[in-house]
């Protein structure tokens, strides 16, 4: 075996797991907090006004990254679940059940902000249209995830039925995603694009995607920091675990 | 890279858009604010409880 792959599997024990992500959170936080001001200074202070929707197009610097983020955790807790489905690893079930909290939130928050946006836009705060209802049923399909891991009490049996939800969930991503292409729906395809007036277009862009990035380096500071708590209760009888809890007891 | 803004209330008006804006703004700054602050609690209270039972498995 080379190098490269006996590093790879040396990170996926909680064990070794554990310290790593406690090293890379301040990391993934802290650029966070510098790609979200940089991403707010665009998008509330320099970005100017849309043509069609005035200043009500702000909305947009956080209902995509939030939609984005929402659908993005959604594949990747689906992959690991399949991992752990797979291989039984215990790394595996740990990082879907950190990541379905935040994925949950991110949803609410699409639909939150997408309400505030079709009201002024639309005149109604929600329709039933294909967007919209898949957007509201990934929502349904993380808290039911939430809900069918914490019913069950044996972990390694909670993350088999919980990738199973998982993965046939997965069906509704590339729907949310191509709703506005199938189907005639209310809600608009991509608003900001670079034809339309590039100078401004641009501006509008960057603050969208170092927002994006913002959201994105969140969710991975958040999942790293639930996960950590997940590896401790779940390995709470190892002396790994109790190594680490003497050590947090005399700081 | 100007201010686009005349004046704070402007900035705060939101070209008539400020409850939909700010609503927005707002609603997500919370839980992205809140949120943190629940994990740090739930890992504060994990590891006194798992701390506990160690010293009690201990004696």
């Amino acid at each position: 075996m080379n190098n490269r792959l006996i590093n790879w599997f040396k990170y996926a024990s909680p064990q070794s797991f554990y310290p790593l992500a406690g090293k890379l959170i301040p990391w993934f936080a802290a650029a966070a907090v510098v790609f979200g001001a940089a991403g707010l200074w665009l998008g509330l202070a320099v970005a100017p006004t849309d043509f069609q929707q005035g200043e009500g197009y702000r909305i947009i610097f956080v209902h995509v990254p939030a939609s984005w983020m929402s659908m993005f955790i959604y594949l990747v807790m689906a992959f690991w679940a399949g991992l752990g489905l797979a291989y039984n690893t215990r790394l595996s079930g740990m990082m879907a059940q950190a990541l379905a909290p935040t994925g949950a939130l991110m949803a609410f928050l699409s639909l939150w902000t997408g309400a505030l946006w079709g009201k002024p836009m639309w005149g109604t705060w929600w329709v039933w249209d294909a967007r919209l209802t898949s957007e509201l049923i990934l929502l349904f399909l993380y808290i039911g995830f939430i809900a069918l891991q914490a019913s069950i009490d044996d972990p390694r049996r909670a993350d088999k039925a919980g990738a199973v939800l998982a993965l046939v969930g997965v069906v509704n991503i590339p729907i949310i995603y191509f709703s506005v292409k199938w189907w005639n729906t209310l809600h608009q395809g991509s608003s900001v694009s670079l034809t339309k007036s590039p100078s401004m277009a641009a501006l509008m862009l960057w603050g969208m995607l170092l927002m994006a990035l913002a959201f994105w380096m969140y969710s991975i500071a958040v999942a790293l920091y639930r996960v950590r708590g997940i590896m401790l209760e779940r390995e709470r009888g190892s002396e790994w675990v109790k190594s680490v809890l003497q050590a947090e007891g005399t700081k | 890279m100007n201010i686009h803004w005349q004046s704070f209330s402007d900035f705060l008006a939101m070209g008539g858009y400020g409850l939909y804006v700010w609503g927005s703004f707002g609603v997500t700054a919370l839980i992205l604010a809140l949120e943190p602050m629940l994990a740090v609690r739930r890992r504060r209270g994990l590891l006194l409880r798992l701390g506990r039972q160690l010293r009690a498995e201990r004696g």
